[in-house]
């Protein structure tokens, strides 16, 4: 066991380099950045999500500051767009911002929602592959939706469980069985979880990470809930590789009944 | 010489640059989270300095904030 816990080699690839954590942070709607940092460092995180919004002048240390400081690789996201374009540019001016080519992609259909906008973002997944971008698309658990996304050349998909900020779980776990099962890039669980657990049954659906923000910055105990996070991703990890046994209507014994007495 | 700089009228000299309009939103131009738009288009970092502004151009300047998703 290496000292995060993880197995060695079980690490996973995506966007061509190695990860050992398979848990993506969100940096946004912690309470402090004191909070912000000791979440992060608690949830063993290789990679958080920022955002790009006009500029503050006002604005007392910055997120970067605190993901610069524990050395994180930073992947900026387009929160906030509703079309193509618009996410296109925001890739563009992250790029620029960050002289990274990576980008969380997100194109949202409405407010109230927050559901992925399927069309708008399929176009600007392919503007953005066409651009050179490593293109890791905040997607619908469509299965066939995904397979594009796949075939476009996204180095990931990623479905929602629920909707951003929800709470609400994996509120479809065939859909996401069927997206793992034909995907051969990464499947990150992106979206709805709101406790360990949920985070659990994501990678023991086969999922190869998740990414979550609020079910920790929102928490009581934000550090403590990344600590959560970080065992619950490697719990179901671990399950998936170990195997789990089929679910059966009725029990099985496990004692054998042979050499019963008689009494 | 009258631009919309993050959404509101601004007013920079005659000859100001991309540069000069970041700066004067409060952002460091060069700092690492930070980029500028110029009428929607991205300015690569080192035509910052370079690109004159003109009478009634918008510029957008933006830099890294926490953010997990919408």
């Amino acid at each position: 066991m290496s000292h995060n816990g993880a197995s060695p080699g079980d690490g996973f690839r995506l966007g061509g380099r190695d990860w050992n954590s398979r848990l993506i942070v969100g940096t946004g709607g912690f309470r402090s950045l004191d909070d912000l940092e000791r979440a992060l460092v608690a949830s063993g995180t290789e990679i958080v999500t920022v955002a790009l919004r006009r500029v503050d002048p006002l604005a007392q240390g910055s997120v970067l500051e605190v993901i610069d400081r524990l050395g994180l690789f930073v992947l900026p996201n387009t929160a906030g767009c509703f079309t193509a374009r618009d996410a296109v540019r925001t890739a563009q001016l992250a790029r620029e911002a960050f002289e990274t080519d990576w980008v969380k992609l997100e194109v949202i259909g409405d407010d109230r929602t927050l559901l992925p906008d399927a069309v708008e973002l399929l176009d600007a997944a392919e503007q953005l592959v066409d651009d050179g971008f490593t293109v890791l698309p905040y997607t619908n658990d469509d299965p066939v939706l995904a397979r594009r996304l796949e075939a476009i050349g996204c180095a990931a998909v990623m479905p929602l469980g629920s909707p951003i900020g929800s709470g609400a779980g994996i509120r479809n776990p065939y859909n996401v069985r069927i997206i793992v099962e034909s995907a051969e890039i990464p499947v990150i669980l992106d979206a709805g979880i709101g406790t360990a657990s949920d985070a659990t049954l994501a990678l023991e659906l086969g999922c190869s990470g998740v990414l979550l923000a609020s079910a920790i910055s929102g928490a009581e105990d934000p550090e403590l809930m990344a600590r959560a996070m970080r065992a619950a991703v490697e719990a179901g990890r671990a399950a998936r590789r170990a195997g789990r046994i089929p679910q059966r209507l009725h029990a099985q014994a496990s004692t054998p009944e042979v050499g019963l007495p008689e009494l | 010489m009258r631009i919309e700089l993050n959404g509101e009228p601004a007013e920079l000299p005659e000859g100001a640059t991309v540069r000069d309009a970041a700066i004067a939103a409060g952002a460091e131009p060069l700092a690492r989270g930070v980029a500028v738009a110029l009428d929607g288009e991205v300015v690569p970092r080192g035509r910052l300095e370079l690109t004159e502004l003109s009478e009634g151009q918008r510029v957008e300047v933006v830099a890294a904030i926490g953010g997990g998703a919408t």
